[in-house]
């Protein structure tokens, strides 16, 4: 049985958790910052119209075509893999919740965050 | 107006989204979706794409601080996301068989009549002198935050009663396509009498993984534009950072007033978008 996790435990969990989701928002928008330059000096004199709904060409609607995009140094794709990262931090998140609870030795907190992580994937995958 | 404006109109719009929406727990979606579509015309599914973004950014952006800070409670979150994932599967699943304008209009009003509630002042440490509740006491959610006077215990009360208006948050939101950071804030402050921040803190903590769990959908359906969705997210996430930094030292009944003020816009767009039937 697990004993009372120590308010210094539970500091611990919360500057760790902290420090993850900064780095990862900051990775995040740094790769869409670099992408929204490189999409303004191309298109910065442009003027936009989202009046219409035409959906976005399938290469920005999946994981391997904004990829391929991103590296191949186009600003949308550069833009849509920052989102993808920023997606990625409160499943991130999650998923680092579950191992601080385990460093914790909080058996009923790691099965509730794998419960919550299995869910997110679930409806990720939908 | 050129792409350059647009981006940087959008962006200033973006940071007081992020700014009020990380104060409050709400999420930036309730400035982003309306700006965009009543100010630049924009298509509605073009506007609930970046409105999703700008609510995965809000709660990112402040999460960090919120929680190195102490005002996340970790474990209420937790648990509660199980509850508001199932109801949002459960809600999304529904969406074809619901009247959602008539369900819209009904969760206006309700919201409208909370917000009033809201504003009542509440004893906010009413709780530490009592008795621990026994289940809570059991799943550990009793906690401190940080006040200027300190570290300030608390304890949670009626769980079960949270985690069902939990569920209904997360029906709402997947019936409705709306951010569900109201009932949130609204369950942990009225029903589990959390302290306020920590209610508005966890909220925003939650409201992030809530986001996530549809993020895909509305990308492969071709939702998230990434002219749109650039300038939302670096506004959203300066703001809430912004934001994040001021929750300490704020006085809880004016951040209760701001709450208050916020969803009742909040109510009122949506009785608006039910009744003209644009959502």
């Amino acid at each position: 049985m697990a004993t009372q996790p120590t308010p210094e435990q539970d500091a611990r969990v919360q500057q760790a958790v902290g420090n993850l989701l900064r780095a990862g928002v900051l990775l995040a928008a740094s790769v869409v910052l670099a992408g929204g330059v490189v999409f303004l000096l191309r298109h910065g004199g442009s003027v936009p119209d989202y009046r219409v709904f035409r959906g976005e060409p399938m290469d920005l609607r999946s994981f391997g075509g904004i990829v391929r995009d991103a590296f191949s140094g186009s600003g949308r794709g550069l833009i849509q893999l920052g989102l993808l990262l920023l997606v990625a931090t409160p499943v991130a998140r999650v998923a680092f919740t579950a191992v601080a609870f385990a460093f914790e030795r909080d058996r009923t907190y790691v099965l509730i965050a794998l419960l919550v992580l299995s869910l997110l994937f679930k409806s990720l995958a939908g | 107006m050129n792409t350059l404006a647009f981006s940087a109109t959008i962006a200033a719009a973006s940071f007081c989204a992020g700014f009020l929406g990380s104060l409050t727990g709400l999420g930036g979606g309730f400035i982003v979706t309306p700006v965009l579509t009543l100010v630049f015309a924009a298509d509605i599914r073009y506007a609930i794409g970046a409105s999703l973004i700008s609510i995965i950014a809000t709660s990112s952006g402040a999460a960090a601080a919120y929680v190195k800070e102490g005002f996340t409670n970790l474990r209420v979150g937790m648990l509660l996301e199980i509850a508001t994932v199932v109801g949002a599967l459960l809600g999304a699943s529904l969406v074809a068989v619901f009247p959602t304008r008539v369900i819209t209009v009904i969760f206006g009003l309700v919201l409208l009549v909370s917000a009033y509630l809201t504003t009542r002042p509440r004893a906010e440490h009413l709780t530490a002198g009592l008795p621990p509740d026994p289940l809570a006491a059991r799943l550990r959610l009793d906690s401190e935050y940080p006040t200027p006077e300190g570290p300030q215990r608390y304890r949670v009360r009626n769980v079960p009663g949270g985690f069902a208006l939990m569920w209904l948050a997360g029906v709402l939101s997947g019936l409705l396509g709306i951010g569900s950071g109201a009932v949130k804030v609204l369950a942990m402050d009225r029903v589990m009498y959390l302290p306020f921040k920590v209610s508005t803190a966890t909220s925003n903590f939650m409201i992030g993984v809530t986001a996530a769990a549809s993020a895909g959908i509305y990308l492969r359906h071709g939702y998230v534009d990434p002219g749109l969705a650039m300038p939302v997210m670096l506004g959203v996430l300066a703001g809430s950072m912004v934001g994040a930094r001021l929750l300490f030292g704020a006085r809880t009944a004016r951040l209760r007033l701001l709450f208050a003020v916020v969803i009742a816009l909040i109510a009122l767009e949506m009785i608006y978008h039910g009744a003209v039937g644009r959502s």
